[in-house]
């Protein structure tokens, strides 16, 4: 027990003891109840039936068709949302970072995206899907793009295009920040010396600010790779994993075997599987966000 | 020239960010033989209010934003609370520790939100929360306590240790020393650690769709997930659209009022640590 004349471990561990059993309350004690009931078989026969199964769940995820399509889903969502996320948020970052007046309204219609409901703005993305009245097809009309109406929402590959571009304008926002943030981090005086050397705006971008922005993009994308491969809301509201199941993630499944299918026990199993996978990708965040182990050591 | 380019990038970046909300205020202030014309009718003429009058008279809407408000801002003060006591221990702890501390909590967030939904409707449902908005109060603030230590334990460090020090020598207790000296020092951060947890859990979905069943308890979202006709071919675009200006209408005068917090804090609980 040591005492500082700032506090005592008792106090300390008194501090941290609400938010130690909200946590454990709200995570840990529902992971382990996740976790063995993915291990159970679940009948409801007038009142809930328990059976202990063991593995054969996850055995039963390794013949299932609709989750390896469903996890198909879920990459090439996270992967293409991620990418294109990444590419427009440093465009925008770009953007932002330069000095003029209404920069301030500026990131704020920046940060609109980021702050309203998914759920509900993937009300109004499935009408500007619409496939009958909907914007886009006009505007594409009009721009000569399309000959007729796409059916954004009836066709596999439309569906995942018109998911992910909903998804990106809601998510570019959070990378552009970040990105930002990188660039006002870059000193002054680099740029100037390279601009002395000779090297125009874009040799200066491409040799200098890109390459010390690497870090900052980085961990932007893995934060949102990990948020993407959980993608609930915006699938639930705007096509409900169809055409076909060809836009069903991970998360929804699992959703459908708890609430539709009421099989408590493989829903549980494809919640935990899909949380190993998250677990792997939320491990490369973490040593991006710390590369070298440190950070501004205080005290 | 350059300017011009800039301005042009400027203008795409406004448009990407605000059209499709745009789009929805259009759209719900529409007579309905404008939203269905073809070609496509951009601005309504006449403006017509009958869609939010008929919204409102088929769902509670007061209700479910009501509901939203109270659930969110209770959470808020969970998290804010306990995470200003949590900061203010994690900010005196040696670095290693420290940052095993924060680096776990990273990991918390970072869960899959599908991964806790049923064993949290198991219990909602044995302590008789469902369809309470409030049952969702202590979810929403473990969820979102995370971010708000990030934020906060932040602020805590830029406080001089010796400020804190010196209150203990004047004989304040630690929870004095928080409320009287760390507190006032950090408002700017807790200000910014409130708006962020108050937005994420108006905006929740997963937990809010599945608790609550009667729609007089649902909120915002969850509400609105509901709007929908009674077939797929009467789907009302003018109602829905109306819904969805509703609901992202707060948010909205939120993020321009708090533009710049919002901004600092996202990248600070981010990119620092």
């Amino acid at each position: 027990m040591r005492e500082t004349a700032t506090g005592t471990t008792r106090e300390r561990v008194a501090f941290l003891l609400p938010a130690a059993l909200l946590l454990a309350a709200v995570v840990a004690v529902p992971i382990l109840r996740v976790v063995s009931l993915s291990f159970e078989r679940v009948e409801l026969d007038g009142r809930a039936v328990t059976s202990w199964t063991g593995l054969s769940a996850y055995g039963r995820l390794w013949v299932d068709s609709r989750w390896w399509a469903a996890l198909r889903n879920t990459a090439v969502f996270t992967g293409a949302s991620t990418l294109l996320d990444t590419v427009l948020g440093v465009a925008i970052a770009l953007v932002l970072h330069r000095r003029f007046r209404g920069r301030g309204a500026l990131r704020a219609a920046v940060l609109i995206p980021w702050a309203l409901p998914t759920s509900v703005m993937a009300l109004a993305w499935a009408w500007i899907f619409n496939d009958s009245f909907g914007v886009a097809n006009d505007l594409l009309a009009r721009l000569g793009l399309i000959g007729r109406p796409v059916a954004w929402l009836g066709e596999p590959r439309t569906a995942m295009a018109a998911m992910i571009v909903a998804e990106v304008w809601k998510t570019t926002p959070f990378v552009a920040l970040i990105v930002l943030a990188g660039l006002q981090g870059i000193p002054e005086e680099i740029l100037e010396a390279a601009r002395v050397d000779g090297l125009g705006a874009s040799a200066r971008l491409r040799k200098i600010v890109l390459p010390l922005l690497v870090p900052s993009i980085l961990v932007a994308a893995a934060f949102r790779a990990v948020q993407a491969y959980g993608a609930f809301d915006i699938v639930y509201v705007m096509t409900g994993g169809g055409p076909g199941g060809a836009t069903e993630t991970v998360s929804l499944y699992a959703f459908q075997n708890y609430f539709r299918y009421l099989d408590f026990g493989y829903g549980s199993a494809i919640a935990t599987q899909t949380t190993i996978f998250a677990a792997l990708l939320a491990w490369i965040v973490i040593r991006l966000a710390r590369p070298d182990g440190k950070e501004g050591e205080a005290r | 020239m350059k300017r011009a380019a800039f301005a042009v990038a400027a203008g795409a970046v406004v448009a990407w960010s605000l059209a499709p909300a745009a789009w929805q205020l259009a759209t719900a202030l529409k007579p309905d033989s404008e939203i269905t014309a073809a070609p496509t009718v951009y601005l309504p003429h006449p403006p017509t209010l009958r869609h939010f009058a008929a919204l409102a008279k088929r769902k509670p809407l007061g209700r479910y934003l009501l509901n939203s408000f109270e659930a969110s801002a209770a959470a808020t003060l969970v998290a804010v609370g306990a995470g200003l006591l949590a900061a203010s221990a994690l900010a005196r702890m040696s670095g290693r520790r420290r940052r095993r501390v924060l680096f776990g909590l990273l990991l918390l967030v970072s869960f899959p939100p599908i991964l806790l939904l049923f064993p949290l409707y198991e219990a909602a449902r044995a302590l008789g929360g469902v369809n309470h908005p409030l049952a969702l109060v202590i979810p929403y603030a473990a969820l979102a306590l995370p971010l708000a230590i990030w934020i906060l334990e932040s602020a805590y460090r830029q406080i001089p240790r010796e400020i804190g020090e010196a209150a203990v020598l004047d004989g304040l207790s630690p929870l004095q020393r928080l409320v009287r000296i760390e507190l006032p020092l950090a408002l700017p951060s807790v200000v910014t650690a409130g708006i962020l947890v108050f937005i994420a859990c108006w905006n929740e979905f997963l937990l809010a769709l599945t608790f609550l069943t009667r729609d007089e308890s649902k909120t915002i979202t969850a509400g609105i997930a509901s709007v929908g006709g009674s077939s797929i071919y009467e789907i009302p675009w003018g109602q829905l659209s109306a819904a969805v200006v509703v609901a992202t209408a707060p948010l909205i005068v939120l993020v321009f009022l708090f533009e710049r917090r919002i901004a600092g804090g996202l990248t600070r609980g981010a990119v620092k640590g």
